[in-house]
């Protein structure tokens, strides 16, 4: 197991490192320069134009400022905001709990519904109840978020008045009708992500669950007796589980980037609004730690896919 | 000859393909999606053609109306016509769509072919290149590069076709790492089959073994991973259009009619509703259509 473990965690460094050298030449390659809103400006000569670029050290040559940059990033330094002069970091500290809060409730509520639905589905193949949940899974994943996220304040906010129309961001949780409010308006944004995360998580369920009941070890323990409650717990999901579990840690990058839509619908200030805002704004360091932050949470959460799969599946070769 | 003619056994004439449109056939859903995509795919290559009602057509003694006999889908905030947008919309839609998928579905081949076929040290580079792609964070990276390099490729190609171009080739060329992983495991399997010993017994040259021999075996893999593509590639196009960093915005995708719809929610949510409608239709026709050519040409997995 420590020697499986070595293994996946030095494939996963240098994937790390070859993704913030991809993000870091892309932004090399860009034409234009970071500091564009400066070199139309009048008012500011070239010589103080030329002394922002060294202030900012963009005036060494590129490799040399990949270094710099990845090693303050490993000791938490992400630079400078061009746009708002404060730490990266202290911004990126501000948006997260927006995003954190979204994402959490909406990966839970995703799995609150999968699991059952797909689990069910999966035992009553091809019966009413099964077209239902598996239609309602497919129009699940082939409405994009965007769109279920305008239907939904079409509907509920506008025609039924339920719940806000746009997010409340300096709304604080002092007492129980702020936190009313604050249930009120994270309802929506949760519900959509989940509906979708759901959607894909569901049929995976209950593909998982049909080709474990056609194992002979399901008649075996069929045959012995045991009630068809029994056998799906305690030997039919436990072996489905697998590549379902597996799945569960793979979709949580999806569910940011899922999370970056969301928050545009609903203007909610998480870190998904501020890579766009930082697009628009060309605040490179910003765009660069948001991105490469995603790039993380992509290798973070394959390597505990990886792990948890070595943990659950004797089978597996280390 | 005469001898050939007798030995041949009178086979009832079935293949692949043959077997796997007879069981298409009985997939009502599938059928119900390919009617679909059919009269989709045709309104939008010949709707702007025959309908009247001009793109551009500005009237702001219309703005917003609701949909009636003269306008079907209703205006917009400056009194555009939403089916006119939506049907030349459509076209680029699935423009972007079909041509991303052919990137994709290229680019994966060709990676996957190669890696299967020879295996060894290639193999391990290339598949160690296919998870690199698999860990790239793609809505960001494309965003990124959309917002950087959108100025350049206009210079290049022009406005619309520049943007299409770079669209198509991001979409794609991030989307070809499941296809390389298809193929290559089914060339893998397949390349140690006997078939594949008595070709190169013959001396057949490693092309011919690859694109004769080895690639119509995978093909059906390939036609199902090419179909759930397309729709992958109009959801992902929309995205980037709603987030305002697609086509330039008198180009009317439906993506970009969703973007500017969100400002209007409260008093006209029909120009919302019509562009939305179009793609999930499309989507979901695509993905019924691929979720039974998957069943008819009898994959797992």
């Amino acid at each position: 197991m420590g020697q499986y473990f070595v293994k996946r965690l030095l494939i996963a460094l240098p994937t790390l490192v070859a993704i913030s050298v991809i993000i870091f030449i892309i932004l090399a390659l860009a034409p234009g320069d970071p500091l564009g809103e400066f070199a139309s400006n009048p008012a500011i000569t070239a010589e103080v134009r030329e002394n922002i670029r060294k202030s900012l050290g963009l005036d060494q040559p590129a490799y040399i400022r990949y270094f710099k940059w990845f090693l303050a990033f490993l000791k938490g330094d992400m630079g400078y905001s061009f746009n708002s002069r404060s730490p990266v970091f202290e911004l990126l500290i501000q948006r997260l709990p927006a995003t954190l809060l979204v994402v959490g409730f909406a990966y839970i509520l995703g799995l609150l519904i999968a699991f059952p639905l797909g689990i069910i589905s999966a035992i009553k193949q091809y019966s009413a109840t099964d077209q239902i949940i598996t239609t309602f899974a497919f129009l699940g994943f082939s409405i994009p978020p965007f769109f279920t996220g305008l239907l939904f304040i079409i509907i509920f906010s506008v025609q039924l008045n339920w719940f806000p129309f746009i997010y409340n961001s300096t709304l604080q949780v002092t007492d129980w009708n702020s936190l009313i409010e604050q249930i009120k308006q994270s309802i929506m944004p949760i519900a959509v992500l989940a509906l979708y995360h759901a959607a894909v998580l569901m049929r995976f369920i209950r593909s998982s669950v049909l080709e474990e009941l056609q194992q002979e070890y399901v008649r075996t323990a069929l045959a012995k007796g045991l009630t068809q409650y029994a056998v799906i717990k305690n030997h039919v999901l436990r072996n489905a589980m697998i590549p379902v579990v597996t799945l569960i840690a793979l979709d949580i990058p999806a569910l940011f980037t899922g999370a970056l839509v969301t928050e545009q619908v609903f203007r909610i200030p998480g870190i998904g609004a501020l890579l766009i805002e930082s697009i628009y704004r060309s605040d490179t360091p910003v765009v660069m730690a948001i991105t490469f932050i995603y790039g993380i949470l992509i290798v973070f959460f394959n390597l505990i896919a990886d792990l948890v799969y070595g943990v659950l599946d004797p089978r597996v070769k280390y | 000859m005469n001898l050939l003619k007798t030995t041949t056994i009178e086979t009832p004439k079935s293949n692949l393909w043959q077997d796997g449109w007879k069981r298409f056939k009985r997939d009502r859903l599938a059928i119900f999606g390919t009617i679909f995509m059919l009269i989709i795919a045709s309104a939008v290559i010949f709707g702007p053609l025959i309908y009247p009602i001009s793109v551009n057509k500005v009237d702001f003694s219309l703005s917003s109306a609701p949909p009636s006999w003269q306008h079907l889908f209703g205006t917009n905030d400056l009194g555009q016509d939403q089916l006119a947008r939506i049907l030349l919309g459509g076209r680029i839609s699935l423009a972007v769509g079909i041509a991303s998928m052919l990137v994709a579905i290229f680019l994966g081949t060709f990676i996957g072919a190669i890696a299967g076929f020879y295996g060894g040290i290639v193999d391990g580079i290339l598949m160690r290149i296919t998870d690199l792609f698999l860990a790239l964070p793609q809505l960001p990276l494309l965003l990124l590069i959309v917002y950087l390099f959108r100025e350049s490729v206009k210079a290049i190609a022009g406005a619309e076709l520049g943007i299409f171009i770079l669209i198509v080739l991001l979409i794609g060329g991030l989307n070809w790492m499941s296809v390389a992983r298809l193929v290559r495991a089914n060339f893998l399997k397949l390349r140690e089959m006997e078939f594949v010993s008595a070709a190169r017994a013959i001396g057949a040259k490693p092309s011919r073994l690859i694109w004769i021999h080895l690639f119509p075996n995978v093909l059906s893999v390939i036609i199902v991973a090419a179909t759930l593509s397309v729709g992958n590639a109009i959801i992902t196009e929309s995205t980037l259009s709603f987030l305002g960093l697609g086509f330039p915005p008198d180009v009317p995708t439906w993506g970009r009619m969703l973007f500017e719809a969100k400002d209007y929610l409260t008093s006209a949510p029909h120009i919302a509703i019509f562009p939305g409608i179009a793609i999930f239709l499309t989507v979901l026709s695509i993905n019924y259509i691929g979720d039974g050519l998957r069943d008819a040409l009898d994959l797992k997995n």
